[in-house]
């Protein structure tokens, strides 16, 4: 046993790399209230108040404030960086100073170039000649195997938002494993996978055997890194102190070489807490000592940067990293995983203000302790920062060690990862169904020249079976082309150390998404229940829709429309399932298009359910805006019918109430309403 | 019996303890200056539906209204639709649903003994009453609402003698209903009862306004400004130095 591990209770998980088999011989589940916790210290206040000001340099600077335009960023491309050294408990930026944004080409340089450009830098000539004439890039390499049909989907945004010039991210390290073994350990682990592998060298094994080698250089990298910081994470962590430190050095690693979608931290709190406690009871540390710890590690989180463009931002409503954090949830023998970490971590939203990043993510369950869910109301009140999601609806797939990505898929730590896969606007795909292919848009022949519908009004059942086909010949195109980016992105950009903090052999699963679902399901209704007659252009191309009469509208708890929602789910996924999929990744697809719905809706021409062309689509699964009318409930009943087995990478449902409305005031909020006559 | 209904609400947060499903009946005789709901004066507007119907929809969400939740019925005036009000609660009770009926009282009417009879019924099958006081003084009121108050006032002291819990609601509009003197008065009138459990004194607003204009109708109280919070605080205050006066008498 090693000194690093003094006092814990030992198990599975000091012979092998079981992380969770710590956690649960580990932890202390905590049914109290937040009285314990701490404010921040002076100098966590100093050190805000520097960020503050960075951000608003950052702003008065049109959204950037420095950028690296020679150095390409790898693990060790910096040297250290630091608010002010004195007073930081938690070190680390991803370059060598705060707010600088790092060059990563390996997605592709034009987006590279162009990230630069649009904010008024130029990458210097010699690495864009380099990525350009002697390394080819991610995107680059997606480009050389698209068939016509592929450009032709992707220029029209039928599917849309493919992660093709970008970094795919969706992938999350299990940091954890840094702090409780040291690197080392990992190092010798990685070299008995090698080892491991089968003897014949197929594809597969060569592969397997570069991406081990590949991850075992990055772990070696990532001691370097912590070394000039001054730490030596060979060993295990000693303390709560290095465990947060060692835990977001694997991070910094992740985001020093991987410009993703979503970068997202996992699931460490209570994890963390282990060590915290065992410090508390051997008066290593002070709660307040722990906080500031807490709060560091979160601002340097506050602080993760990427080089983007405005086209990114727009997709996804600014410049978001998804620094998602999953918080609580029951474990499998019914014990909540709530700590005081996991009240730590969302009391950095008091101490230092609230934010959007980190994502903190409570994993929602109805047996959580009655603290930590009057908690949770509590910072939502004054935060308006927090995510919530099922954990009792995803504990069953994924057990209680699984994080979540981006804002919705699920993974279990170390053990799963994800190919992002972007979505396909189905919305676009029932107007194909109506014109034969052919854009409502751009005019031109898309899809297949499938038979369009004909007459005067819209016949239920020939416009949906025409949807089906056109559905089938969308997932195969859609499908065909993520298997095209992630052989590319595993070839040429491949997350090394996000994978050295993986096992072996991991689920891989394969990502769609579907956009619109709402106005499909609308649309469907409003030709089935009431009259929707085509008005077609001069060539004969339906462009627009007039409806006679009331349809029942998804949003309102009536299962006549509720059900084709569900059945497009199911159609759309069916459809997915057919196909060979990349590394024989698990399809999945998710509803959760929360930002770039506004970006698709200008994508896509009037539908039979009313929208007008260009208006915004309604936001990931949530029923089109103001067609909900029967209240909160109703519409989140509606949402709830979507069958999870379907959309397993997850179901948005993006919810605004204003404060007035969930109640009168926090106390009556609360459920204290009796009349008192003490005041 | 069938009632007669303006809009069902499926998360109603600020009609009654916790979450609650919102029946709306269409059909009110008062005619509040500041009401923000003038669609649901018309008698002879809105959807007819079974009780059956509506406990039927409370029922596909139970989960959200079981911890400390429920049924509540406003509108309109729930009380113009009294035999309809005692097939639904009657259903709901079955169900062990908590029941809030949401009145301005101005239905209430002692002298007429059907009347009563079925009141009595309805009572044994309401939780809670929330009684809207719109004024204490009888010729401000009649101003106001175009009716008078005395029966709102005696329906009061009937739900007191019937043990039936009550809040009151007051609404404070600037100008209107917010003189100390008469908030005062209302709390010591209020303070009398043993059936009182809270009180619920509400900002006026002018979200109610554009209702007007799509309806055609005039709005009384334009240009009255919305009332403070901070402000409503201090008349909520004197209410409550009325309640505390009266009961240090008892």
């Amino acid at each position: 046993m090693r000194a690093e591990w003094t006092d814990f209770v030992t198990g599975k998980w000091d012979k092998e790399i079981n992380v969770r088999d710590f956690i649960q011989r580990n932890y202390h589940p905590y049914d109290g209230d937040e009285s314990f916790l701490a404010g921040p210290t002076q100098n966590t206040k100093d050190l805000w108040a520097q960020v503050l000001d960075l951000q608003k340099k950052e702003r008065e600077a049109g959204g950037v404030l420095d950028m690296d335009t020679k150095v390409v960023s790898t693990i060790t491309s910096h040297g250290p960086g630091y608010l002010d050294k004195s007073k930081e408990t938690i070190v680390g930026f991803q370059t060598d100073k705060p707010f600088k944004r790092s060059l990563q080409p390996y997605g592709g340089i034009r987006m590279a170039e162009k990230a630069c450009a649009d904010n008024g830098y130029e990458v210097d000539p010699e690495i864009s000649e380099f990525f350009t004439v002697h390394r080819k890039t991610h995107n680059a390499g997606c480009f050389d195997a698209y068939n016509q049909e592929m450009r032709a989907c992707r220029s029209s945004h039928i599917i849309t938002g493919l992660p093709d010039a970008y970094g795919r991210g969706r992938i999350i390290g299990d940091y954890r494993r840094v702090a409780l073994y040291g690197i080392d350990r990992l190092i010798e682990d990685k070299q008995a996978q090698k080892d491991s592998t089968g003897r014949v060298m197929t594809d597969d094994v060569i592969r397997l055997r570069e991406e081990i080698s590949e991850q075992m250089t990055a772990l070696k990298l990532m001691k370097e890194m912590a070394a000039s910081y001054g730490c030596d994470i060979s060993k295990p962590a000693a303390n709560v102190k290095e465990a947060i430190q060692w835990t977001y050095f694997g991070y910094l690693c992740a985001v020093k070489e991987q410009n993703g979608a979503a970068m997202s931290l996992g699931r460490t709190s209570t994890f963390l807490d282990c060590y915290a406690e065992r410090d508390l009871k051997n008066g290593t540390f002070t709660e307040e000592q722990i906080q500031e710890f807490v709060d560091h590690f979160i601002m340097k989180l506050r602080c993760i940067k990427f080089a983007r463009t405005p086209e990114y931002n727009q997709i996804f409503a600014g410049d978001p990293v998804w620094v998602t954090e999953s918080l609580g949830g029951v474990g499998v023998d019914g014990r909540p995983m709530v700590t005081k970490m996991s009240f730590r971590y969302l009391n950095t939203l008091t101490n230092l203000g609230p934010s959007p990043e980190p994502n903190l993510t409570v994993l929602w369950s109805t047996r959580l302790p009655e603290n930590w869910k009057r908690y949770c109301a509590k910072m939502s009140i004054q935060t308006s920062s927090i995510q919530y999601e099922n954990d009792d609806l995803m504990r069953v797939v994924h057990g209680d060690d699984y994080g979540i990505a981006c804002c919705v898929s699920s993974m279990v730590i170390g053990k799963e990862m994800q190919f992002f896969g972007a979505r396909a606007n189905v919305a676009k795909c029932l107007l194909y169904a109506l014109n034969g292919g052919v854009d409502e848009v751009t005019k031109k022949q898309v899809g297949p020249k499938y038979r369009p519908v004909t007459g005067d009004v819209l016949d239920y059942d020939d416009v949906y079976s025409k949807f089906m086909d056109m559905l089938e010949w969308q997932a195969d195109v859609y499908v065909n082309t993520l298997n095209i980016i992630h052989y590319m992105h595993d070839k040429y950009c491949y997350e090394r150390a996000e994978m050295a903090l993986h096992d072996r052999d991991v689920k891989r699963y394969f990502a769609t998404g579907v956009a619109g679902l709402s106005i499909v399901a609308d649309s469907l209704s409003a030709i089935k229940y009431a009259k929707v007659e085509p008005i077609r252009d001069e060539d004969g191309i339906i462009v627009d829709f007039k409806t006679t009469g009331d349809f029942p509208k998804y949003g309102n708890d009536d299962d006549r429309v509720d059900e084709i929602a569900q059945d497009v789910v199911h159609k759309f996924m069916t459809a997915v399932r057919r196909h060979h999929t990349y590394r024989n990744g698990i399809p999945t697809t998710s509803i959760l298009t929360i930002t770039s719905n506004v970006t698709y809706g200008k994508a896509t021409g009037n539908t039979p359910d009313g929208r007008k062309k260009g208006q915004p689509f309604a936001p990931g699964a949530n029923p089109m805006h103001g067609r909900d009318t029967h209240g909160a409930v109703a519409s989140l009943s509606s949402v709830s019918k979507l069958p999870f087995n379907d959309a397993q990478d997850g179901i948005s449902n993006t919810f605004t109430i204003i404060p007035g409305a969930l109640g009168k005031e926090d106390k009556v909020f609360a459920g204290d309403i009796e009349l008192d006559l003490n005041k | 019996m069938q009632g007669r209904i303006h809009s069902l609400e499926s998360f109603g947060t600020v009609d009654g303890p916790g979450t609650r499903f919102v029946v709306f009946v269409q059909g009110c005789p008062m005619r509040c200056a500041y009401c923000h709901n003038p669609d649901t004066w018309d008698m002879n507007g809105g959807t007819m539906m079974e009780p059956s119907y509506i406990i039927e929809q409370y029922e596909r969400n139970s989960p959200f209204y079981e911890h400390g939740g429920g049924l509540t019925v406003t509108g309109g005036e729930p009380l113009m639709q009294i035999d309809f009000l005692i097939d639904l609660f009657t259903l709901a009770k079955e169900k062990d649903i908590h029941t809030c009926i949401d009145t301005s009282g101005i239905a209430f009417n002692p002298e007429s003994d059907t009347q009563q009879e079925k009141l009595d019924r309805l009572m044994k099958l309401t939780d809670l009453v929330m009684l809207d006081i719109k004024h204490i003084d009888p010729e401000k009121h009649k101003d106001l609402t175009g009716q008078p108050n005395k029966n709102i006032l005696k329906f009061a002291e009937y739900l007191n003698e019937k043990k039936v819990d009550m809040w009151i609601r007051h609404v404070v509009v600037p100008g209107i209903t917010d003189d100390d003197k008469y908030l005062f008065d209302l709390g010591y009138y209020i303070g009398q009862f043993e059936n009182l459990k809270a009180l619920d004194v509400l900002p006026y607003h002018t979200m109610g306004e554009k209702k007007y204009q799509s309806l055609g109708m005039e709005y009384r109280l334009k240009g009255v400004p919305p009332m403070d919070q901070k402000k409503l605080l201090e008349k909520k205050q004197v209410i409550l130095e009325g309640i505390k006066k009266r009961r240090a008498q008892i």
